[in-house]
């Protein structure tokens, strides 16, 4: 098995730690090791954006330089291509190194505010899981499936940060395709969503934004529901918590709306490759477990 | 010989004179040996500069002329004939390019402008003290031209020539004549039938005795030169004998076969067999091997049997015809941008959103009593689709959207009186004749047109319609409707066929893609190749007057070219010193066009061959091989003209900029402006691959701290591939820099297009700055670089 | 009658302020209107994203009190679709930047009630103070 290395980010490891659990286990079905980063800090969820803020660039370029350095003390042999699985890190952690790979200058003034880090010599490749999965090919992950989820009809929801913007993103802005050939991989059904990459509100779920995300979730999972589909993936853990944790405040606001899981990729991938019980059905806000094992995919 | 030199120092009214100290200049001038009289005067190009150098060549004996003013490129040909009027040969005139060059990008630093000036007027003097005269030889020319392309273009040029007399072969690659234009309902801005004024059109190409027509035939390859492009052409088989075809459509009948119709844009389907369009010309059935279920009586066979004329013959093969032309004028048209690369409008997802011409050929078809489709009541155009947008790499207008949508408009309000229009553009462009006019008829009779662009469309899955979100930018508030129809306005851009010609003829594509004219004032229809000619959408989208007019202007250039019987070749070839050739043979195996060959032990060049890259210099040990006009004396003086009295500290790089590309994009740069290093000096060639590694080498002998080569990337480049040759001699001089102690990253090659501002003011700065933080390259160090090339392995 | 024209002093510096924090070329904007029904909070919205960027390019400082800049998410649904290639989601964040570094808070964390807070997801939090916060 190969070793990459591996950035979790905070989510991963507390709120949604049936994302971490479930994202080693899709790791291993793709014959793939994720050592974690050692001493891995936040990359501070969202990209500064002003062009005169280097300061925030400084924590996410500080991981990139903790994979150098797990490539010299040979926890990973030679790979700098940096595994993530968290749409939001890998945005942040990605436009951070692609601004410092493009402006050397900026490279080196962050290097002098590390002192005390060696110098990053922007060697990393940050890539999206996904990304992983479609290079290995879908149709070596798709022999790799144990349970085809064969009849389930999944919505993908992109969000964001893993499309956003161009050149960060992982696939055509406009028209992307990848977790609908992740789900055919899987054996489900891909359901189209035309908001499928409309934003869920994001931060906003923090204070007095709340109804802002819950009329999002609405709107996407109601769209979601008309295509046809019985479940959403994503692999944002912030979409993941509006879409499903939300689903309180809109079925609060909306009374007729019917709710539908919204569960991490990973956890279906998990539960595709035979290793439901690392896939933490009991992490998400709605149930899914009533759905699969409906269509016995899970026993019980 | 005797020196009489004269120096014009031009002040371009303030153009130059602004920035450039031009009495400095002038007085610099004075001191330079053989300098006679130097004039200042406000603008050289006038009638008053002109006579200025006759008289002065008449009445005080000068036999050389600077011109310090504005680029070669520019007026070079005009100071040529003024010379030439004074008795002169036309060689004996040099521009140095002291507003290009030096006012315009070095505006903001008047000292540096004017030093920089002076440099290269110097430089303009030293290459002029030994140049040659120089009598260009002249070629026979025919009266054949080549037209691709039948489109309107196409067709208006093919006619003006052919009415003038001149023999013309017309290719057009789709089995009927007329282009986009026989697709039309009707035109703007005289709601006339487009088929209607094209159909006699066509009918007169297709029978006129000068003109052969070529349907559904491409051009396969194109050799040679003005004078003698050899061009060949592969006609594809039809199947259906066009003298024996009736036109009964029996065939069609029994065909079983259907596929999307071309000519319906795909919104109706056509037999394997088929007339392309009822008004096409040839018109004459047409078997689509491709959809055809196999082209054996076994397999089918319907259509034979049914042929009572016995015109269909399923024997027949792709014809190659091979044709001389003298000339050639590209039309070869546009191609629709798809609106699939805008997937959130939506276009092949959902019914109703179409794009506007599948409207032209839905409002055809119901005016003949066949509609493809409902247009319904509700309709919405969506402006720059695929114009204006840098998310799909077409920035620029397409010019003819905001009158066809406005055409269309005022249609569908013909056809359907209640018709509710509405035209979503960002800003509403009517620039031709009769234009504003046509606009204020169609929001006469009720067409709204609200300013903003939509960002996304949705179908609604239950009626189909499409709703429309947007903001009108003009009240703030955001419009949201559903639509029976949405019509995207789909810009042009260069069909694939205008793309692939560029390529097969070495035509430059400006960074639209379109083809790049020779001079956008004064040479729009000529390309930067002697005899090739453009004319219609494949050098920009434009309407069909604009079209027509530069169609008869192409034609009428070909005709300037060819009515004289013969013309005068470009006088940059190369020439052999004969006294120096030992015979060696190794520039015959070095040319890439083999124009070289070996009479007897002395090498000769075959001039009408030769294109006068240089590429073969290098490889001449003994320098007995030059190049006319840009000799390997007349280079070396304008590199010690930059590097004489260069001061210990200053920072020179010399750049070496290729006629076609870098040249012209250095002059770009200028133009717009753009401020780069004034340490970097510009040493014009026809080709960087003139110029050897022994040339390189004296350069850094005699100071200089950095060199540039531009060349034009392969793709655009005019000459066969001069990249390898360059890349030789700076793998050679990089040795030898090395070998001396001196870091080799002082030289570098980049190729370039015209449009690269930003690269080569990038690169150029770059290079610049960092010979700046090597420094001056000692002088014991760069003493001896030639001497070493013997002694390093190239 | 109630005039309801305003006639305001420009900035020009204010333009050149934000062109230069975000990095973008703000003049260079159309007015297309592309982005307003692009941005998923539009209806959301006191003024519509473009209305944005206008107000930047009249040099109106007023555009700093304005609601749509801090229900921007950066989700850069704009930023892909401009047909001039010019980033909203920095203008955005230039300008609340612009506020925050005045250490002046778009929210006041304490405020919000403890068990919500401990329900957040980490990443909600760092965002929401990111954006929100000095």
């Amino acid at each position: 098995m190969k070793k990459f290395p591996y950035y979790p980010g905070c989510t991963l490891k507390q709120a949604a730690t049936h994302f971490g659990e479930s994202a080693i286990a899709s790791a291993k079905a793709a014959d793939i090791e994720l050592v974690e980063i050692p001493r891995w800090n936040c990359c501070g969820a969202v990209s500064s954006l002003t062009s005169d803020d280097l300061m925030h660039h400084v924590a996410p370029i500080r991981n990139l330089v903790r994979v150098q350095e797990m490539n010299q003390e040979g926890l990973v042999d030679n790979e700098y291509d940096l595994i993530v699985f968290c749409s939001m890190c890998f945005n942040v952690l990605k436009r951070s190194n692609e601004r410092v790979r493009e402006d050397p200058e900026m490279l080196k003034t962050i290097n002098q505010f590390m002192d005390t880090e060696q110098d990053y010599e922007a060697k990393v490749n940050v890539v999206h899981f996904l990304e992983t999965l479609k290079e290995i090919g879908w149709n070596k992950i798709e022999r790799q499936v144990k349970k085809p989820l064969k009849g389930l009809k999944i919505s993908a929801y992109y969000g964001c940060t893993l499309l956003r913007p161009r050149g960060i993103g992982i696939d055509d802005p406009e028209a992307p395709t990848i977790m609908d050939d992740f789900i055919r991989a899987m054996g489900a059904e891909p359901v189209s969503n035309p908001y499928k990459s409309l934003c869920c509100g994001s931060y906003h779920t923090v204070g007095d934004n709340k109804e802002l995300v819950a009329d999002r979730t609405y709107k996407i999972v109601n769209a979601a529901r008309e295509n046809g589909a019985e479940m959403i993936i994503t692999s944002c853990p912030l979409c993941a918590y509006n879409l499903d944790n939300r689903q309180k405040e809109t079925k609060e606001k909306y009374p007729e709306f019917k709710q539908m899981p919204v569960i991490y990729f990973t956890q279906i991938m998990a539960l595709a490759t035979g290793m439901e019980d690392r896939a933490g059905f009991n992490g998400n806000y709605i149930d899914s477990r009533p759905l699969l094992r409906e269509h016995g995919f899970l026993e019980g | 010989m005797s020196q009489n030199i004269g120096v014009y120092v031009c002040h371009c009214g303030g153009n130059i004179s602004d920035t450039v100290n031009v009495d400095e200049v002038a007085k610099y001038a004075e001191n330079q040996d053989d300098v006679v009289v130097v004039r200042s005067i406000s603008h050289m190009c006038s009638e008053e500069g002109q006579k200025a150098i006759i008289d002065d060549i008449n009445e005080k004996g000068l036999d050389k002329i600077i011109v310090a003013a504005c680029s070669p490129q520019f007026h070079g040909p005009r100071f040529r004939k003024v010379v030439e009027k004074a008795g002169l040969n036309p060689a004996m005139v040099e521009m140095a390019n002291i507003r290009e060059q030096s006012a315009w990008p070095h505006f903001n630093n008047k000292k540096a402008a004017t030093e920089k000036a002076k440099l290269l007027t110097k430089a303009a003097v030293n290459n002029m003290r030994d140049m040659e005269p120089v009598v260009p030889e002249k070629m026979k020319i025919g009266k054949n031209v080549l037209v691709v392309g039948a489109g309107i273009a196409g067709i208006q040029a093919s006619l003006d020539l052919a009415d003038s007399g001149f023999n013309v072969y017309l290719v057009e690659k789709k089995p009927m004549i007329g282009g986009h234009m026989a697709q039309l309902s009707r035109t703007f801005p005289t709601n006339d039938c487009a088929s209607c004024i094209l159909s006699p059109k066509m009918a007169d190409a297709a029978e006129h005795p000068n003109i052969h027509l070529y349907t559904y035939s491409e051009i396969e390859s194109v050799e040679g030169t003005i004078g003698n492009f050899r061009v060949k052409i592969k006609r594809k088989p039809t199947y259906v004998d066009p003298k024996k075809c009736t036109a009964c459509n029996s065939c069609t009948e029994v065909c079983p076969t259907l596929v999307p119709d071309e000519n319906n844009e795909g919104l109706a389907l056509r037999k394997a067999i088929y007339l392309p369009s009822h008004i096409a010309i040839p018109h004459s059935y047409v078997l689509d091997e491709d959809s055809c279920l196999g082209l054996q009586p076994i397999a089918c066979g319907k259509c034979v049997e049914a042929c009572e004329a016995n015109a269909i013959d399923y024997e027949q093969k792709p014809k190659h015809i091979s044709v001389k032309a003298d000339t050639i004028i590209v039309a070869t048209g546009f191609d629709i941008f798809d609106a699939k690369r805008k997937p959130q409008y939506g276009y092949g997802r959902y019914e109703n959103v179409i794009n506007a011409l599948e409207l032209e050929r839905m409002i055809v078809e119901a005016a003949e009593g066949s509609p493809l489709r409902p247009f319904g009541k509700k309709v919405a155009f969506v402006q720059c689709v695929g114009s204006r947008d840098v998310t799909v790499g077409n920035p620029y207008c397409s010019r003819i959207c905001c009158m066809y949508a406005t055409k269309l408009s005022m249609l569908l309000k013909g056809m359907i009186p209640d018709a509710d229009v509405s035209v979503f553009y960002t800003d509403l462009r009517s620039f031709g004749k009769g234009y504003e006019e046509y606009y204020k008829r169609a929001q006469e009779i009720g067409v709204r047109y609200i300013r903003g662009r939509p960002g996304e469309m949705y179908e609604n899955p239950k009626n189909k319609k499409i709703n429309l979100k947007v903001e009108d930018t003009l009240t703030r508030d955001i419009l949201d409707d559903d639509y029976d129809l949405v019509v995207l306005s789909v810009g042009l851009e260069p069909s694939k066929g205008t793309k692939e010609i560029a390529q097969m003829l070495k035509i430059p594509q400006s960074s639209d893609r379109f083809l790049q004219e020779a001079h956008p004032k004064f040479k729009p229809v000529d390309t930067a190749i002697d005899g090739v000619f453009i004319a219609g959408t494949a050098q920009g989208p434009k309407d069909i007057p604009d079209t027509v007019a530069q169609a008869g202007a192409a034609a009428a250039r070909a005709i300037r070219l060819m009515n004289k019987g013969e013309f005068e070749m470009d006088p940059v070839k190369a020439f052999v010193h004969e006294e120096l050739c030992t015979g060696c043979g190794d520039c015959v195996d070095a040319c890439p066009v083999s124009a070289i060959s070996m009479a007897g032990s002395i090498a000769t060049i075959n001039p009408p061959v030769c294109k006068g890259c240089g590429s073969c210099i290098s490889s001449c040990p003994t320098e007995a091989i030059d190049l006319k006009l840009f000799t390997n004396k007349g280079v070396r003086d304008k590199i010690s003209g930059i590097l004489e009295g260069k001061k210990s500290g200053e920072n020179r790089v010399i750049v070496f900029a290729d006629d076609m590309c870098t040249y012209r994009l250095a002059d770009g740069v200028g133009t717009a402006k753009m401020e780069y290093t004034s340490d970097a000096y510009i040493v014009r060639v026809p080709s960087s691959s003139r110029v050897t590694p022994r040339i390189l080498l004296e350069a850094f002998e005699k100071g200089a701290d950095a060199i540039f080569i531009g060349e034009c990337e392969k793709a655009v480049s005019p000459y066969p591939d001069t990249h390898g040759p360059i890349e030789m001699s700076i793998f050679a001089v990089k040795k030898v820099l090395e070998k001396a102690g001196i870091e080799p990253d002082r030289i570098i090659f980049s190729p370039f297009v015209t449009v690269m501002f930003k690269g080569f003011v990038g690169k150029v700065n770059k290079l610049a700055e960092m010979a700046r933080k090597h420094g001056n390259i000692p002088e014991e160090k760069r003493r001896n670089l030639v001497k070493m090339l013997e002694e390093v392995d190239r | 009658m109630t005039a309801v024209i305003k006639v305001k002093k420009k900035n020009r510096e204010f333009l050149l302020k934000t062109e230069e924090m975000s990095g973008e070329h703000i003049t260079m904007c159309e007015q297309c209107g592309i982005c307003t029904t692009s941005c998923p909070m539009t209806e959301d919205m006191d003024i519509s994203p473009a209305s944005i960027i206008h107000l930047v390019q009249i040099g109106d400082e007023g555009v700093l009190d304005s609601t749509a800049i801090w229900l921007c998410a950066s989700c850069y649904t704009c930023t892909v679709r401009c047909p001039r290639g010019i980033d909203l989601s920095a203008i955005t964040e230039a300008l609340r930047q612009q506020t925050l570094r005045k250490s002046i808070d778009y929210i006041d964390i304490n405020s919000i009630d403890r068990k919500e807070l401990e329900e957040l997801p980490a990443i909600a939090l760092v965002s929401a103070l990111r954006k929100y916060t000095s």
